[in-house]
């Protein structure tokens, strides 16, 4: 009977592209918001997880984020390498800078200054040059999406890429492309520029502080935490395990814009008008069936298999609205984001778990209120004309 | 003579209680035999479904003793109806009632399928019983794009594809015209008689009396008047 409540189903052709579709937009809008706004998310840290080495974030305790720098004294890195537990300790430079391209036009800049020794803090994943190459000398290494973006070089009427070999002007310093790599988009989506901590200073002869972050890794078994509150304690700095300090970052962006606000009444929205269509659509269905239940019913189908029925076919189309929607979402959020880098998409299984929650919650309710009806329903009904 | 099928004695039922009760049924004494086409007739209103719907099963009568292949209903639990009508029963209703999404087939599979049988089986089982109402051909056809006379033929291969004791019918011919009724009612008649089913019609045409072996008349709730045919 489980095959027929289907056939039943699949043959009203007209309601039952009503419910996918409509299963399909709620799935598609609670997986794809979602999924930007993770997406989003990502540039508020991906910063410190592109790096990929170090277990203790320090800074100036008035930094509240990522993006909220507040430079100090190169002193300080002394300070750190001197707290217990500290095995190795690097600065980074992170600020803005306005580079002047080939074309005479200007375009605001993220610049990342690393050690030079160690190179600790440069891009996780290069695509044309070395990351050694950096110690060249005015040597920087671009973004690849603001290479072929922002920062492509002019070329006869139309642009190319910037490569190896290109050079740019920072504030009135000459500055050499060694290499590109990929990089997680930042907040501004400017582009970003790594070179070294000592080249930095030469781009900003002007600054008397430079120092933005310190990058510590702890001795083998020590608590990065601990580590943290020792740094803390004894030089005055905040000082933030690495987890602790994505998470300080994510806060603030969460608590201080509203995006989750839009995001959330966007999808919400889409689910409400979503669900209520299709839920309706359902119950109607399930509705004008209802006389076919009675027969059922009096030709000795218990309630119980009349409720697997009903169950049945609400579970295929929370299925087949949830499979739609949310590979269509996934494939434009991800089609997007190979077009415009910029445009992160996350989809991790927690938000396809909750997005196949959603869509199956809309029928199982719909399908519960027409189940209602179908079990209180008197089989002597069925010979009323 | 063997046992009644279907039997009832001093059977009352009253819809509604208070000021609005509305009797159906006044105590109806009752009996039919298998292999034997019984009609019920009378005017609007006079209880015929009522007491139909309880013969059937699918209604509970209120005082006096009914007795179903052999089953005293009123000691039946509503699960134990359930699985009776499902096995001993074949239902044929006014609108025919068939599930328009599902093909000619699949419809007359119904009660298998409730009764439990395997899928393939119940198709097999459902095209062999429309070789009977000759409608095999329309097998895979969905019943909308049949006549009013096929239907209820489908409707009927529906009703005995199970093989039940007991066949009720409500006003099998209301939706039909003459022609093709008697046609429809003949058939069931040849159906029942072939199978030794109990037949039972509820119907207000009087030109298919003649179809049946006996005709109980009903008036304001009670069988006034027993008529058997003779020459069917």
């Amino acid at each position: 009977m489980l095959v027929m409540a289907l056939r039943m189903l699949v043959g009203d052709r007209a309601k039952y592209l009503g419910i996918v579709v409509a299963l399909a937009f709620t799935s598609f809008v609670m997986i794809q918001q979602p999924a930007t706004f993770l997406g989003i998310l990502r540039h508020t840290y991906g910063f410190i997880t592109d790096i990929g080495i170090g277990d203790v974030w320090v800074m100036d305790p008035k930094a509240k984020h990522l993006d909220d720098v507040k430079p100090m004294m190169d002193s300080e890195l002394q300070r750190v390498r001197g707290i217990q537990g500290v095995d190795w300790a690097m600065p980074i430079y992170k600020g803005g800078i306005r580079a002047r391209l080939d074309s005479g036009d200007f375009v605001q800049c993220q610049m990342i200054g690393i050690d030079e020794t160690t190179l600790i803090g440069g891009p996780g994943r290069m695509v044309l040059g070395q990351l050694a190459d950096l110690r060249q000398a005015d040597g920087i290494i671009v973004d690849t999406a603001s290479a072929a973006g922002r920062l492509a070089v002019s070329q006869g009427a139309g642009k190319r890429p910037m490569t190896l070999g290109d050079s740019i002007e920072l504030n009135d310093h000459r500055a050499q492309v060694v290499g590109t790599a990929i990089s997680s988009s930042n907040f501004q989506s400017m582009p970003t520029i790594y070179t070294t901590y000592a080249r930095v200073k030469t781009f900003l002869s002007s600054e008397r502080k430079l120092l933005s972050f310190v990058l510590v890794g702890v001795k083998d078994g020590a608590d990065p935490r601990v580590v943290a509150d020792s740094i803390s304690r004894s030089t005055g700095l905040a000082a933030y395990a690495t987890e602790g300090f994505i998470d300080r970052s994510l806060k603030h962006f969460l608590g201080n814009t509203g995006m989750i606000l839009n995001f959330a009444m966007s999808a919400g929205l889409g689910f409400l008008i979503g669900a209520f269509i299709a839920g309706q659509t359902f119950y109607n269905f399930t509705n004008d069936n209802l006389r076919h239940f009675g027969v059922m019913k009096a030709m000795g189908a218990g309630s119980g298999m009349l409720v697997r029925m009903i169950l049945t076919q609400a579970l295929y189309l929370g299925l087949a609205g949830f499979g739609l929607g949310a590979g269509a979402g996934a494939a434009m959020g991800f089609n997007l984001a190979r077009v415009d880098p910029h445009l992160v998409f996350r989809m991790p299984w927690q938000l396809i778990a909750v997005g196949g929650a959603a869509a199956l919650s809309v029928v199982i309710v719909a399908a519960l209120l027409a189940i209602r009806k179908v079990v209180r329903l008197e089989p002597a009904q069925v010979f009323k004309a | 003579m063997s046992d009644p099928m279907v039997s009832c004695q001093g059977l009352t039922k009253t819809y509604g209680k208070g000021e609005t009760a509305v009797p159906a049924l006044r105590g109806v004494d009752f009996q039919a035999q298998a292999g034997e086409v019984v009609m019920l007739v009378g005017p609007s209103g006079c209880g015929k479904t009522t007491l139909l719907s309880v013969l059937a099963g699918v209604l509970d009568g209120d005082g006096g003793v009914v007795r179903v292949l052999g089953y005293d209903l009123c000691a039946l639990s509503g699960a134990e109806k359930t699985r009776l009508r499902r096995h001993g029963i074949g239902f044929v209703f006014q609108s025919f009632n068939l599930v328009p999404t599902l093909s000619v087939m699949e419809n007359v599979a119904v009660p298998l399928l409730i009764g439990g049988e395997r899928r393939g089986r119940a198709l097999e089982r459902a095209r062999a019983a429309l070789e009977p109402v000759g409608l095999a051909d329309k097998a895979k056809a969905l019943p909308g794009q049949l006549s009013g006379g096929q239907q209820q033929r489908v409707a009927i291969a529906r009703a005995i594809v199970h093989a039940p004791p007991l066949i009720v019918c409500d006003e099998p011919t209301s939706a039909l015209d003459h022609r093709t009724g008697e046609q429809v009612v003949a058939l069931l008649r040849d159906l029942a008689r072939q199978r030794n089913c109990c037949l039972l019609v509820v119907t207000h045409d009087s030109r298919i009396f003649p179809f049946a072996d006996r005709v109980a008349e009903m008036d304001d709730g009670r069988v006034v008047a027993i008529r058997q045919n003779t020459g069917t």
